[in-house]
């Protein structure tokens, strides 16, 4: 196995795990490190792309130092919301569906 | 394709992020202008390209001068120029509602009158924000650059949602972002696989290069279920209804009518520009499905719902569902009828819905609440505001004359030309379960009872007229048809084996 695919195959299984701790976790910070280092398992195998061939290919690097600014504003914002969340209705968790949408007190809009 | 004699294709994504830009460090008057002006410039610019792309044929402007493998190209056809021009004018629309709605300083939610700095602070920049990121999403034709123009969509919509301000709004943005970030980076995931496999980013190539094989089965299925995600196709619409319904309403109406048509038009373009043919029918039929599911469950629900913005959500959540039944039957060959059939429906559902949740905005402000409970004898309180929404109501039946006539019409015939009898129905029971929902509504408002008589805020003038000019226009997108149709051929992928009039 060259070292491209180990590092693919990594990322791959990053992605997964990730995935799986997004969905069954219900605490929001676990939620937001879970996409966070699930934006990282993307970026290992972008740089595993880049290792293809003899010589290193920029392209993907680029792509993953894009998407490095990105998740840290994408990050930044989802811990702040994650701040205004618990500052507003006193939890770090998402209201069951059902509660949220007959929620009677909702006057945000006009 | 030629390169453009002038370059029309730049300004709808240069205004707005200049735009954006600017309003973010000016005060909230002068951002207030900046933000119209903008949106004035956008309007004729997608207006001077919409002709130039009708007359000339499909363009690419490679951004700096740099070539397709290398640099970034944008490309305008058909299809784009229609999503370009719906964004424009419900957009320049919803602009001014905002003026109105945000200039009020409406006794609600603890903003005592001429208090609204922070909120238009907000509004402005996230807005031009998120109207740049859609002209983006529209003109890109490199898989990279789309993924840039998703993010900032995601991010500055579910800023946006924030606006509204109250618990459960805050609640619904941390939601929205959490499966608008999960749908992007599924998507970047599949960037990496075609880079990985193909060695570039370019939309033209990789439609040259991709075969069916496993990795880019594997991007098909990252690239479709993160944008279905995102587009809220059932089973995966759990987050759109709280987050449309509880945002402010010109936010409601730009998330519903725009937002969602942006990461639908990513799945159009990729399955069709991108993914060889053989790869597609087995895929469409499961999107086929949901999509009934989507129309069937997103109805029921918006028939139980008793808040006019939840009811107007769900049904959102119902008639996505309709984008999605091109999918069965442009894969098995039906191509063009039912390709342009969905289309028409996102078209004119836009129109529709927009003007939908700004009447119930105007509703909210008037009578302090939108239980539909308590609507009984509005109409001669609001004649406007209500014939506005039965007009956009008549779209979403699918009433002769109307945009969402011809679009089932299109998609009926296709059903029909394929033998699908069950999609056909599909489209037909959605027409009724929507006239249920509906008349629910419009039953109460029309009832020839006087209102109890408290003293009611008078309805704003400019945002009757915004309301009612998007619900004329969704009427009136049934007459239009042909010179629509028409710009559609341009560049579709259906063009080459159909018979096309050219002068």
């Amino acid at each position: 196995m060259s070292q491209a695919t180990l590092y693919m195959i990594s990322g791959l299984a990053v992605f997964a795990v990730c995935l799986y701790g997004l969905v069954v976790h219900a605490h929001l910070l676990r939620k937001i490190l879970a996409l966070n280092i699930l934006g990282t398992g993307v970026f290992i195998v972008l740089a595993g792309v880049a290792r293809r061939g003899p010589e290193v290919d920029p392209v993907p690097q680029a792509m993953a130092l894009t998407g490095i600014v990105v998740a840290v504003s994408a990050t930044a914002f989802a811990l702040a919301l994650l701040r205004s969340v618990h500052r507003s209705s006193g939890t770090t968790y998402l209201p069951e569906e059902e509660s949220e949408s007959e929620d009677p007190d909702r006057r945000g809009s006009g | 394709m030629e390169v453009l004699s002038a370059p029309w294709v730049v300004g709808p994504i240069v205004l707005p992020l200049l735009a954006a830009t600017l309003a973010f460090v000016l005060r909230a008057r002068a951002a207030l202008t900046v933000s119209l002006l903008a949106a004035l410039g956008i309007v004729l610019t997608v207006a001077a390209l919409t002709a130039q792309v009708a007359t000339d044929g499909a363009q690419s402007y490679p951004l700096g001068g740099w070539e397709a493998p290398l640099g970034i190209e944008l490309y305008a056809d058909g299809l784009s120029v229609l999503m370009l021009l719906m964004t424009a004018l419900v957009g320049a629309a919803t602009s001014f509602y905002a003026v109105g709605y945000f200039g009020q300083g409406w006794s609600v939610a603890g903003v005592r009158p001429g208090d609204y700095s922070d909120r238009y602070g907000a509004f402005w920049p996230l807005w031009m924000f998120l109207w740049a990121s859609l002209n983006i999403l529209f003109l890109s034709a490199d898989i990279f650059n789309l993924y840039i123009a998703l993010e900032v969509l995601g991010i500055s919509a579910a800023a946006l949602v924030t606006i509204g301000g109250g618990r459960t709004a805050i609640s619904a943005a941390m939601r929205y972002l959490l499966v608008s970030l999960l749908g992007s980076l599924a998507y970047l995931m599949a960037v990496a696989l075609l880079y990985g496999a193909y060695g570039t980013l370019s939309v033209g190539l990789l439609g040259e290069l991709v075969e069916a094989e496993p990795t880019a089965f594997a991007a098909l299925a990252l690239i479709t279920v993160g944008m279905a995600l995102k587009t809220a196709l059932f089973p995966l619409h759990f987050w759109l209804p709280p987050a449309h319904a509880n945002a402010s309403t010109p936010v409601s109406a730009l998330l519903s009518a725009l937002v969602v048509k942006g990461s639908f038009y990513l799945i159009l373009r990729l399955w069709f520009d991108v993914f060889p043919d053989e790869m597609l029918p087995a895929a469409g039929q499961l999107m086929g499905l949901l999509g009934a599911g989507a129309i069937v469950w997103g109805s029921i629900l918006a028939i139980r719902q008793e808040r006019l913005k939840l009811l107007i959500a769900y049904s959102t959540a119902a008639q996505l569902g309709y984008l999605f039944l091109l999918f069965p039957l442009a894969t098995a060959g039906a191509g063009f009828d039912a390709w342009s059939g969905g289309i028409y429906h996102a078209l004119s559902h836009a129109f529709a819905k927009a003007a939908m949740f700004m009447a119930a905005g105007i509703i909210l402000h008037v009578l302090e609440h939108d239980n539909i409970e308590d609507m009984v004898g509005l109409s001669q309180r609001l004649p406007v505001t209500t014939a506005s929404f039965g007009i956009a109501g008549v779209t979403l039946l699918g009433l002769p004359t109307s945009g969402g006539f011809t679009a089932k019409w299109l998609l009926l015939s296709a059903a029909i030309e394929e033998g699908r009898w069950d999609l056909a129905l599909v489209v037909l029971a959605g027409g009724l379960l929507a006239a249920v929902y509906l008349f629910l509504v419009l039953n109460k408002m029309y009832l020839n009872r006087p209102m109890s008589g408290e003293k009611l805020h008078s309805p704003p003038r400019l945002m009757e007229a915004m309301t009612f000019a998007l619900a004329g226009i969704s009427l009136a997108l049934g007459l239009v048809s042909a010179p629509v149709l028409e710009l559609l051929r341009i560049g579709a992928p259906f063009a080459s084996v159909l018979v096309v009039w050219s002068p």
